[in-house]
């Protein structure tokens, strides 16, 4: 559910850097681990840029996946959720990435 | 769509690459015909647009309020608990009993965060401490500009600030308020499972009250599982068991709070652990 409140951020974030230009596509990256749920936020980004400058644009998401190092064997690996636990048995694992949540780009109209 | 890249197996999509870390040479993960190379992945705006590299965190300015808070938190020593749980976990009479237990020595007050009523506030009201009650309506956390005003209007001059987040293991887990710390509150009627099933929450946690462990002899509650699976998604939490309602473990719970507070402000808050602890 708090996918409606970070499509706002998007929205308010983005506002106000482009002012009332026409947005016609959003490039976002959300990693794997950033606990959001890409799909609640398509839909409710679409909900909440209705009536804005970016009513209809598109919704570009690019979801890195997550990344650990074990502190124990030194193993990097990809991590698919959040349980923490290298294939050695320790759950000493530094998250490297996948908790991204960030807007990386826009096109606007000129 | 290619899950690689993004890229339109049908061609009728395009991506566009706008951090210029990625070079159009290091897509050699493709098993999918490229059509000949007619796409490109180098950004290539619409006619009749431009492209905005923002590179900005999506929660940025929720971040920016959160610090903004934790500034004015810091400069009167006051320690700001971020409270999250189920609803029905006992948060509410936790905090009644906490309240009571820091009694005069320590100047408390509460910020309560529910979606509807003023149920909560009018307990904590009741035991003692200023509250203050936000009404989230349709929102399932709080945030940091909610704490914001939280703080302005109750305006604290030390001590303890109670956060009772809105009852949800998820989205609380997202939003820094400006807190010190976040104690998540789980009960044993909720199942020792939880941990693995919202390993958000309990990764952002530093302590876990394990509450209502008066009822383990009536409930199939694996504690040496939950501290095991807890390890397993945060492995420098500290579990420690209580009931709010018997008052096991709320002795040490105080101790907790009131050794975090001299950690953060050099200044006791309460009376010392060693007393009647």
């Amino acid at each position: 559910m708090h996918e409606l409140a970070i499509a706002e951020s998007v929205l308010e974030t983005i506002t106000a850097r482009t002012g009332d230009r026409q947005v016609t596509e959003v490039r976002l990256e959300v990693g794997k681990l950033a606990g959001v749920s890409t799909d609640s936020l398509r839909f409710c980004f679409e909900l909440a840029a209705a009536g804005t400058a970016l009513e209809g644009a598109g919704l570009n998401i690019d979801e890195p996946p997550g990344r650990a190092r074990c502190a124990s064997c030194t193993e990097e690996f990809l991590l698919h959720d959040r349980i923490l636990l290298c294939a050695c048995g320790s759950s000493a694992v530094e998250v490297l990435a996948g908790d991204e949540l960030r807007i990386i780009s826009v096109e606007v109209s000129r | 769509m290619c899950a690689t890249c993004g890229c339109g197996a049908d061609g009728g999509t395009r991506v566009i690459d706008l951090r210029g870390e990625v070079p159009a040479a290091a897509h050699d993960h493709h098993d999918h015909d490229h059509g000949g190379g007619r796409h490109t992945h180098a950004p290539q705006p619409a006619a009749g647009t431009e492209t905005l590299v923002l590179e900005e965190r999506v929660l940025a300015r929720n971040d920016a309020l959160a610090e903004r808070n934790r500034g004015w938190l810091e400069a009167r020593g006051i320690i700001a608990v971020n409270l999250m749980s189920s609803p029905g976990s006992g948060k509410t009479t936790l905090l009644e009993r906490t309240v009571r237990q820091l009694g005069t020595d320590t100047e408390v007050c509460v910020v309560e965060g529910d979606q509807e009523t003023t149920f909560d506030a009018d307990r904590i009201k009741a035991a003692g401490a200023p509250v203050l009650q936000i009404n989230t309506g349709a929102g399932c956390h709080l945030d940091a500009s909610m704490i914001r005003t939280a703080l302005h209007t109750l305006a604290p001059a030390s001590g303890v600030i109670l956060i009772e987040n809105v009852g949800n293991l998820v989205c609380p887990a997202m939003f820094d308020l400006g807190e010190d710390c976040r104690v998540l509150i789980m009960s044993v009627t909720e199942g020792a499972d939880k941990p693995l099933k919202y390993p958000h929450i309990f990764a952002s946690a530093t302590l876990i009250l394990l509450n209502k462990i008066d009822l383990l002899p009536y409930v199939d509650f694996d504690v040496a599982r939950f501290e095991r699976d807890v390890t397993v998604v945060n492995p420098a939490a500290q579990v420690l068991p209580v009931s709010a309602i018997r008052g096991d473990g709320l002795d040490a719970w105080r101790d907790w709070l009131i050794q975090r507070s001299r950690s953060i402000s050099g200044r006791p808050v309460g009376p010392s652990p060693a007393v009647g602890g």
